[in-house]
């Protein structure tokens, strides 16, 4: 492995040390060295709380700070937070008006988000969720439920952030990150496999010279694999996949993500959009934001994601307010 | 005999963990056909905590099934640490107020288990989970103690349908956690969490027959 690593069983917690080293600015430690808070404190207003497994730097730990989450549970690589680092993180969001968890649509965040809620009430904590699903790859439109939360949760975060920073009440944030979502879809394309540090071997493979596409962030399997073909092959599949789930249509104003998986330079990623921005452009459909980078990731994988967002006026306001995180810093 | 004193169970929960370091890497091999790989080393890592942390302390079955399911709980995390976590901790709840474990308390705790379980997955038997394991482990010995059978022999018979259960798992389709995104490409391999589950039950159930040979001897 050619990787940047200690023993592998402490990476997770290495990481977060330097994190907080580097970031000391916007981001402290708390109490539980798995949960992580903002310097900005939640007074009289709604907190917000992520969580989930390592390795989508800079989810989910990227997006704490001003107008965006107030804290995140941290887990070991690609393995969901436990429930205490979930509840710990809610207390530690919780500033008397309730606290928004907006998470992503895996089975073991679930369980554990679960069990936080209700330990949460227990001390008289009112945490309400929003569950992402926006990748239309991981399940038919018709079982949305069972779709998984990509790159669409960083957009969920930055509107639930914003609502939250404009003094709303609990039930108003989770309704806008709600729609955030909802009016959100992604597609992503894998073009190598990653290595978990400590298992040391990919688990799954992508040969040279095809594609996966549909590939989820932890390397499930998509909804065709094929050989690999130019940006332009590539920009065309996505939206010709991500376009009609919703469906976005001409007229419509929307926020585009184009989020590397990894280890794809930037550069491709803007060759990407280009392409993307044209064939959205074509459709009629009005691009009011757009935002391009490694927003998240799956540790070494090659490849990226397109996330589109539907707007009406509230996300646009929220969409557009200033943000200062790691991840995503907007002004 | 028919039961084992609780304050002697600890070498239970050792063998509980002897099985689990030993299996670290077949676990994640298994679990890297159709998961990502990982189930061998997180189990690994919470049950060799408790280990570390009991090793030289006094402390009962279900106080240890306690202490474990809550490392699992809070230190572990992923799916296994609130599954392995809620089981043990309804399991160490249903059984804490019992000096001796009988099989029929076993029966009761292993059935606290499994309910406390469904109370935070819906997975049922035949959807590839740990499930198929232990539901049919704990109907056999509630069975068993319906029909008065023998401690020792119902520990078997609970052996044998926890390994029928996970090996049933083989030709099953994912229906939950990450390897239902596989659909029909996650059927002919073994579902690693039920695998487990066998490997524990399988522990458990030798140490308890272990300990009621001995306990016999020394009565």
């Amino acid at each position: 492995m050619q990787r940047i690593l200690n023993n592998p069983d402490d990476i997770v917690d290495e990481m977060l040390n330097g994190f907080l080293k580097t970031h000391n600015d916007i981001v402290e430690k708390t109490d539980n060295k798995r949960v992580v808070k903002s310097k900005e404190s939640v007074i009289d207003r709604v907190g917000v709380v992520t969580g989930g497994g390592s390795g989508h730097k800079p989810a989910f730990v990227g997006y704490i700070g001003k107008n965006m989450c107030d804290a995140v549970a941290v887990g070991e690589i690609c393995s969901s937070p436990t429930a205490v680092a979930f509840l710990d993180a809610m207390k530690t969001a919780n500033g008397g008006k309730g606290v928004a968890c907006l998470y992503g649509n895996y089975s073991g965040d679930n369980m554990n988000v679960k069990m936080a809620i209700k330990m949460a009430k227990k001390e008289g904590i009112e945490v309400k969720t929003v569950v992402a699903n926006d990748d239309v790859a991981s399940a038919p439109k018709d079982q949305r439920e069972k779709r998984r939360g990509v790159a669409g949760e960083v957009l969920m975060w930055k509107i639930g952030g914003a609502k939250a920073a404009t003094g709303a009440s609990l039930d108003e944030v989770i309704a806008a990150a709600q729609k955030a979502i909802d009016n959100t879809r992604s597609i992503g394309i894998g073009l190598t496999p990653c290595v978990l540090p400590a298992v040391g071997h990919p688990n799954f493979e992508i040969k040279e010279d095809t594609m996966e596409v549909g590939i989820g962030h932890h390397g499930e399997p998509g909804i065709e694999v094929c050989p690999i073909e130019t940006a332009k092959g590539m920009a065309k599949r996505m939206v010709n996949v991500v376009l009609p789930d919703y469906p976005f249509v001409a007229d419509d104003e929307v926020a585009v993500l184009v989020s590397g998986l990894g280890a794809t330079p930037v550069m491709e990623l803007y060759v990407l959009y280009d392409e993307i921005e044209k064939l959205i452009r074509e459709k009629g459909i009005k691009i009011h934001k757009s935002y391009v980078g490694n927003y998240f990731t799956s540790l070494e994988m090659m490849g990226a994601t397109l996330t589109v967002m539907k707007l009406d006026d509230e996300l646009k306001e929220l969409i557009d307010m200033p943000a200062n995180s790691v991840g995503l810093k907007q002004f | 005999m028919k039961a084992f004193k609780n304050k002697d169970g600890k070498s239970i929960l050792l063998s509980m963990v002897k099985a689990v370091q030993d299996n670290k890497a077949y676990l994640s091999e298994v679990d890297g056909l159709i998961g990502d790989g990982d189930h061998g080393v997180n189990m690994n890592k919470g049950f060799s905590v408790f280990e570390t942390r009991f090793l030289d302390k006094e402390i009962s079955f279900t106080e240890g099934l306690g202490e474990l399911g809550a490392i699992l709980l809070t230190e572990i995390g992923g799916s296994m640490g609130p599954i392995y976590g809620t089981i043990l901790i309804d399991m160490a709840d249903a059984g804490k107020d019992e000096d001796e474990i009988s099989l029929s308390t076993l029966a009761g705790m292993l059935q606290a288990g499994l309910h406390g379980l469904s109370g935070i997955v819906d997975a049922k038997v035949g959807d590839k989970t740990l499930v198929d394991t232990l539901s049919p482990a704990v109907d056999a010995l509630t069975k068993d103690v319906e029909d008065n059978i023998s401690f020792k022999v119902a520990l078997q018979n609970m052996k044998d349908e926890a390994s029928k259960g996970k090996e049933s798992t083989k030709n099953l389709v994912a229906k939950f956690g990450r390897s239902s995104r596989l659909g029909e490409r996650s059927r002919g391999v073994l579902d690693a969490g039920a695998t487990s589950c066998c490997i524990i039950l399988t522990a458990m159930a030798d140490a308890i027959s272990d300990l009621l040979v001995k306990e016999s001897v020394t009565v």
